[in-house]
């Protein structure tokens, strides 16, 4: 099917402030749509309150309002400018919540404006965890047991079947906020208590532990024609109970079989039908028991997202720009694709490299902030590389942070210099590590290395952090080379 | 201990030796699939073939003693650009080096595959040669020099069943169609390199299978009563098969028949089309064929070196799926006699499952 002519103007959503948990990744995305929608030859209204954004270059929409992205405001703006239709899914979750709040008001349909790139059942199937927990026991797929409270005495209810550790998730909030694991009952009653009032519907979810599975994610795309095609998968260099957000990542997934990657292939597109995310990308993430290979998923975000912009430049794919032309009316057959230019989009890009993704974390300049890190994104921006191994991508990754440091050790800029301690000290010293490596934090990736040359070994770092053995054994030939340059002395010094 | 891969064209990589010691030759081709190593080892279909990955990464998942597509390893030899030592899954009973050892396969790693794989794609298929023995430069070129085309043998002869025998697994991974309890189908199977999900696939749709060897004659088949028969993939050059293409002459029209692969090439053959040798070929998981009558999109896996040519398929013929990528037939179906077939491989492993409902197609054809 071809360009959607019944519709002229398309009002687009941003995303608002840069804050923690959101970066600049849906500027990424929103300028994208901007610019292949005009391309298209569709009137763009665009309102974003951030001003530092590229998509509010006066040069990109044709109308760009920098006000608050709230139901009011948007409300006004659809009066003046009367869109045909609004595109909710390039702005993240705030651009969703925006447009969730629009139709229910019935805002839209007053003016007449249709909700393109996704729909208002589909938007709430896939964010209310009520709903989307019905929806996967409908299509046959396994959840983390858990209970949806409204108040602390069903919570209280709800904790004495789930029991501890449990995961606390408010719902409708912005990367997870108010989100946590609780470990005991003071904890959890805390956390339960902030977690209502951060949710707009004062609702939490009360969850099953999967707290050291393996963490995958598939980025999905969708046509009105019922084309569906996996862009990218993901696997999460952290157990689960680091968000993702927080999470080194690396495209593609490194430790599983055909079968079993077929099998969360196979279960992102059930979900993408049942959820009835017709024109446009989505993320899927899924968890994965490391010994029994027992998979649940653990939710799917109906729009653009941060994994988007990561799993776009990771495969050359524009997520962004597609879901975009998805929402007018083309499907992927129709769509050239933009490395090839001769064979069309409507395909699974293959990749004869590997991604890692670094978050950045800047504690520094939080003084009092925990650094360890969980449910709640607390990193500020991230960093990718592509290499032809993991350990290349990785190397390429840490020197990208800028935080001085020229890759995994040997750049001489350790604190603590593991081969020169004696016998004791380095008994020590990993001593004070495996204290230190069982909570996530921002360093551990450097504790990691530093554990190893004081020797402990991956069985037991394994054991400790719940990082997976191949990603271990990674950083091991790292740290291992690292011993052989070692080994040697610079010609003439 | 070192290895060297040599290509016909002069190019010399020097590398590690992954598997077992000794010397090895065939045709190089390479896989774009980022998982299913296992899968591609033991298909069939690579007899006679030197398998490069493109995706860097190989070993992560080790092996296991279900993902296997045959009795054995077929591939001549094996190239990998990084392989990893330490391997991880819940499913893993070994590594990937000591099975290729065990297994007899010479394989070489820590060569720039890429390399590899764009020589392969601007030159064609070439004749390789990967050897553990330490040689100079005059003697890998003689040697390669020797290696017989992929067209020269009988593959299929080489990786068909001796014996026939009965198949009613249907595999542990049940991603659709599940529970079916409607009448059984007798299905003969004409092994030419048979793929064991094939297998697996037909007796999920609810058929009782009995395969035979590629050299059985239609007389043969027909004696077991099939309510259909099954062409299988298989490797190399189909027109090598003569005595295949007899035998599916005396079959089409009096039974359904289904074809995979190296059996719509020789379906494409015994209805008069032609087959040709493709540049490099189609090896991987992500090819996006579209399914003329529904206009839907499948991604497929695909491994085939040859082709049925579009501009030779008889005015009897229909085309039905197409390769989006560059064109090429890949099924086609009699307009009149209940026989179809995909040159790509709906059984997937590895690759996508968007394919399956072909062996329903299958199904239906034999309850009409």
């Amino acid at each position: 099917m071809p360009r959607r002519n019944d519709i002229e103007s398309i009002l687009i959503l941003g995303s608002g402030p840069i804050i923690i948990g959101q970066a600049c990744e849906f500027d990424y995305s929103g300028t994208q749509a901007v610019r292949v929608l005009t391309q298209e030859g569709y009137r763009i209204v665009l309102i974003n309150s951030n001003p530092a954004t590229i998509m509010t270059d006066p040069e990109f929409a044709d109308a760009t309002y920098i006000e608050p992205i709230t139901v009011e405001t948007v409300e006004k703006i659809i009066e003046r400018e009367k869109p045909d239709a609004l595109l909710p899914t390039m702005g993240g979750q705030t651009a969703l919540n925006t447009a969730v709040g629009l139709a229910e008001r019935g805002i839209l349909a007053a003016h007449g404006v249709e909700m393109i790139g996704a729909s208002l059942p589909s938007i709430r199937m896939a964010e209310d965890r009520e709903l989307f927990l019905a929806a996967m026991q409908r299509i046959g797929l396994d959840m983390p047991q858990g209970r949806f409270v409204r108040t602390l005495e069903e919570a209280k209810a709800a904790i004495r079947e789930i029991g501890f550790p449990a995961i606390i998730r408010p719902s409708f909030t912005l990367g997870g906020t108010g989100g946590g694991i609780a470990y005991n009952h003071e904890e959890f009653l805390w956390k339960v208590a902030s977690g209502l009032g951060l949710s707009p519907i004062s609702q939490v979810l009360i969850e099953e532990s999967i707290l050291g599975w393996k963490e995958y994610e598939l980025e999905v795309m969708r046509d009105r024609k019922d084309n569906v095609v996996i862009v990218c998968s993901i696997e999460n260099f952290d157990p689960i109970g680091v968000h993702t957000g927080d999470s080194v990542t690396v495209a593609p997934a490194q430790t599983l079989t055909d079968k079993e990657y077929q099998n969360l292939r196979d279960a992102s597109i059930r979900i993408m039908r049942e959820i009835g995310v017709e024109t446009g990308g989505s993320n899927v993430q899924f968890a994965v028991h490391p010994e029994t290979g027992r998979t649940t998923v653990i939710e799917m975000n109906p729009r653009v997202s941060r994994s988007s912009a990561l799993a776009s430049k990771a495969t050359g794919f524009p997520i962004a720009k597609i879901a975009a032309k998805l929402a007018v009316g083309y499907t992927l057959d129709e769509i050239a694709n933009d490395i090839t230019r001769v064979t069309p989009a409507c395909f699974e890009p293959t990749i004869d490299y590997v991604v890692t993704k670094i978050p950045r974390w800047d504690f520094a300049k939080f003084p009092g902030a925990d650094d360890t890190l969980g449910v709640q994104m607390k990193s500020v921006g991230e960093v990718m590389a592509i290499g032809r191994t993991f350990k290349e991508s990785l190397q390429k990754a840490l020197r990208s942070l800028e935080i001085g440091r020229h890759g995994l050790g040997a750049d001489g800029k350790d604190a603590v210099d593991v081969t020169a301690l004696d016998d004791a000290e380095r008994a020590a010293f990993a001593q004070e590590l495996r204290t230190k490596i069982a909570t996530p934090r921002a360093d551990r990736l450097f504790d990691l290395r530093l554990a190893m040359q004081a020797g402990i070994a991956d069985d037991e770092l394994h054991r400790i952090t719940g990082i997976d053995p191949w990603f271990l054994a990674q950083v091991r030939d790292i740290v291992d080379f690292e011993a052989v340059l070692r080994g040697h002395t610079m010609p003439g010094a | 201990m070192q290895a060297t891969l040599v290509l016909e064209n002069g190019t010399i990589f020097r590398g590690a030796s992954l598997g077992a010691a000794g010397t090895t030759s065939g045709e190089v081709c390479f896989n774009t699939s980022m998982s299913g190593y296992q899968e591609i080892l033991t298909d069939p279909s690579y007899c006679g073939q030197i398998v490069t990955m493109t995706y860097p990464l190989i070993g992560n998942v080790g092996v296991n003693d279900e993902d296997v597509e045959s009795v054995r390893p077929w591939v001549r030899g094996f190239i990998v650009r990084e392989y990893s030592r330490a391997h991880s899954n819940w499913r893993a009973g070994g590594a990937l080096e000591d099975y290729l050892r065990a297994q007899g396969i010479v394989a070489i790693e820590g060569i720039d595959t890429r390399m590899l794989t764009r020589a392969l794609r601007s030159g064609g298929a070439m004749r390789g040669l990967i050897t553990t023995d330490d040689l100079g430069d005059a003697e890998l070129l003689a040697a390669v020099a020797d290696v017989p085309g992929i067209s020269a043998e009988d593959l299929a002869a080489a990786v068909t069943t001796r014996e026939r025998y009965a198949w009613t697994d249907t595999g542990a991974w049940n991603y659709s169609d599940g529970g079916y309890d409607g009448p059984r189908y007798r299905v003969a199977v004409l092994d030419y390199g048979v793929k064991r999900n094939i297998l697996r696939r037909l007796a999920r749709f609810g058929c009782d299978l009995t395969v035979f060897p590629a050299s059985a004659t239609a007389a043969d088949v027909l004696a077991s009563q099939p309510d259909g028969i099954f062409l299988s993939n298989g490797p190399g050059d189909p027109e090598v098969v003569t005595y295949a293409v007899e035998t599916i002459r005396d079959l089409v029209g009096v039974k359904p028949v289904f074809g995979i692969c190296l059996g719509h090439q020789l379906l494409g053959l015994a209805f008069g089309a032609r087959t040709y040798k493709l540049k490099f070929g189609h090896r991987g998981a992500n090819h996006p064929v579209m399914n003329l009558r529904t206009k839907e999109i499948e991604i497929t896996s695909q491994n085939h070196g040859f082709a049925v040519d579009a501009d030779s398929l008889p005015s009897g013929l229909e085309l039905t799926h197409l390769n989006l990528n560059d064109n090429t037939v890949e099924g086609f179906r009699h307009r009149e006699l209940p026989v179809f077939c995909v040159q790509y491989h709906p059984e997937a492993s590895p690759g996508p499952h968007d394919s399956d409902y072909l062996f329903r197609s299958f199904r239906d054809l034999m309850t009409v």
